[in-house]
């Protein structure tokens, strides 16, 4: 058995119709899904949520429209609050704005892997010989597209009202990446508890009480100093103020610094933990 | 190798919570031939089939499938067994031809080879006019076909069909049977469960009738049909008629004991022989018993069931509604 020999080249339908020889078939089979069978199947599963997505165009919803309105509302009103004026506020906001996006569209990612796992089709996914990496990680490949356009949407919306980042067009695209890099890490996590939860609504909610704290709780939209001690030292831990920092770096200053060194390692921490138990936990609810 | 068993599970076992789903089921599926699992809803057959395919974990018993181990070799299994659930498992969100190709590609074909033979299977079942049609405007019956078309992408060399006509129409049906028939004479087993006896006997070269999660009977479908006579004579009596002198007659005439159904004044006698149901009716008329309709039927799964276990097979939703 070759590893190019994928997991179930049993024959298709022939026109000639030869009969079928169940003793060749079980001497062709694999106990195992090999890693070219699993980057095939998990880009056919990618390509069928690309084709979900096209069809209901109604799920970018999110990704567009809570880009502009949040940098445009958080801008104009605590702008002032905060930084001074609106234009001192923006370097800390708009970082700080892409790191709660990539979080919001993370969450709906498990939502959306929740409602589909409860369609008939997974039992078709289940009962035919493909790794179990693929139906979680497929979806995923996908939603870069989602994480794209919301970073580079708020990212526009910032520089229409005023935000000029110092790291130019190089410090934009890699604050965009390491935006998507992160959104895609961190939806490992929500993709885990899509595969726990009872219902759609139950990810929904449990994301909302991860999220919420998450994102308000670090220095995604007020500089850590200005919190009192026992705040601040959770927001010091808290990993998305370490992608938003740097994020901060990069945008800014073109710098790729400590901290964005932090976020990577930070990101693949999460990924090495969360992948496992999603497709782990994804298998055992058979 | 040549009498490697198809299926051969043995004591297998399913709960759900506190309640037993299946309770020590044997089967034994032979290679090429036509296996039927009948029984009525609740009895466990989805649930078996669902283990077999490693849907479901099996919690007792040990389950071989052309002697690949289903617990310790999901993955082969997998290769092995084609599954087409009670239920559609196709994807509603694409068309015909869209499930196919991602079927096959997760399969392993080329994307070019999964194009063609997308295309193979929509011509074979007739769905090639609609294969570029959303599914949300399939009916049925088309549905079914997609579905088992779904399941025969890569000749599989055992096929799980789960209730495959329920819902469908007499000609669907029967079309459908002819599709199972020629997947037999291509070389593969099919294991299928049904809700009617008709079915199986007109399909199964073996049935194994489940009830309540346990194997009550296995047989050919002759053997089986012979332990419950060859057909029915159903009768309704008139308004008023004596039922208990109408059973005396028929006992003394057939030497067998009639159903009585829980409407007043309809039994179902089971005939040894069609020819017998006119000496019934003279004899009911000599009674002075008045019948207001009448009919010949095969028997039914309920008279099957009400043979094997001395219950009716509509017991067990009443128990169901109960619990
Ligand atoms: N996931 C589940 N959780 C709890 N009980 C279940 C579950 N699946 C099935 N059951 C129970 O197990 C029993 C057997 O169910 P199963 O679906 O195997 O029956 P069946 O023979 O296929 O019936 P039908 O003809 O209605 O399809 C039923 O009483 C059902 O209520
Ligand atoms: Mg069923």
């Amino acid at each position: 058995m070759t590893t190019t020999t994928s997991a179930a080249t049993a024959g298709p339908v022939a026109p000639d119709r030869r009969g079928v020889d169940p003793a060749a078939v079980v001497a062709r089979t694999t106990s195992h899904p090999s890693l070219r069978d699993t980057c095939v199947q998990t880009l056919a599963m990618a390509w069928r949520a690309l084709k979900k997505m096209r069809r209901k165009p109604e799920q970018f919803f999110d990704v567009l429209i809570q880009p502009l309105l949040f940098t445009a509302m958080f801008a104009f009103i605590f702008g002032g609050a905060i930084s001074g004026s609106v234009s001192n506020y923006l370097p800390v906001l708009i970082p700080g704005i892409l790191a709660q996006t990539a979080l919001t569209v993370c969450m709906a990612t498990g939502v959306q892997l929740r409602e589909d796992m409860d369609k008939g089709v997974f039992d078709r996914f289940k009962s035919l010989p493909i790794a179990r990496f693929a139906p979680l990680a497929g979806p995923m490949i996908a939603d870069l597209i989602r994480y794209g356009i919301a970073s580079v949407l708020t990212l526009l919306t910032g520089l229409l009202i005023g935000y000029r980042p110092g790291g130019g067009v190089f410090g934009c695209a890699a604050g965009v990446a390491l935006t998507v890099i992160s959104g895609w890490s961190l939806a490992w996590i929500f993709t885990w508890l899509g595969t726990l939860a009872r219902s759609a609504q139950s990810v929904q909610g449990i994301s909302m009480m991860i999220m919420f704290p998450l994102t308000f709780l670090s220095n995604a939209f007020v500089p850590a100093e200005t919190l009192p001690d026992w705040l601040e030292a959770f927001v010091k831990v808290n990993p998305v103020s370490h992608v938003v920092s740097a994020v901060r770096d990069l945008l800014n200053d073109g710098a790729v610094t400590a901290e964005v060194g932090w976020a990577v390692v930070g990101c693949a921490v999460v990924v090495v933990i969360f992948a496992p138990l999603a497709v782990r936990s994804y298998s055992r609810k058979m | 190798m040549a009498d490697l068993s198809a299926v051969r599970a043995e004591s297998l076992v399913k709960n759900f919570g506190d309640f037993r789903a299946v309770d020590g089921i044997d089967l034994h599926v032979r290679q090429g031939e036509i296996f039927g699992v009948l029984g009525p809803n609740g009895a466990g057959k989805t649930t078996t089939l669902r283990m077999l395919a490693t849907l479901l974990p099996i919690d007792g018993g040990h389950a071989e499938i052309f002697g690949v181990d289903v617990r310790r070799e999901p993955h082969r299994i997998r290769q092995l067994v084609g599954v087409t659930g009670q239920y559609a498992s196709v994807d509603e969100d694409l068309t015909a031809r869209e499930n196919l190709w991602l079927f096959a590609r997760l399969q392993g074909l080329p994307s070019g080879r999964a194009k063609s033979i997308a295309g193979d299977l929509l011509d074979r079942f007739g769905l090639q006019e609609a294969a570029d049609r959303p599914l949300s405007q399939f009916s049925g019956g088309m549905r079914r076909r997609l579905d088992l078309a779904s399941s025969l992408i890569t000749r599989p060399p055992l096929i799980f069909l789960d209730e495959p006509t329920t819902g469908l129409d007499p000609r669907t049906r029967g079309q459908m049977w002819d599709t199972i028939r020629e997947l037999v004479m291509d070389g593969s087993t099919i294991l299928l469960t049904t809700q009617y006896l008709d079915e199986a006997d007109q399909l199964a070269d073996r049935i194994a009738v489940i009830d309540r999660g346990r194997k009550v009977a296995e047989d050919t479908p002759d053997a089986l049909k012979t332990q419950v006579g060859e057909s029915t004579l159903q009768l309704r009596l008139s308004e008023g008629a004596d039922t208990a002198l109408a059973v005396d007659v028929v006992r003394r005439l057939l030497g067998e004991e009639p159903v009585l159904t829980p409407e007043s004044g309809r039994m179902n006698i089971p005939l040894p022989d069609p020819n017998r149901a006119a000496d019934v009716l003279i004899g009911l008329r000599e009674a002075g018993l008045g019948i207001s309709s009448v009919s010949v039927a095969k028997p039914t799964l309920d008279e099957v069931f009400f043979a094997l276990t001395g219950h009716g097979a509509d017991d067990e939703s009443q128990m169901e509604a109960a619990r």
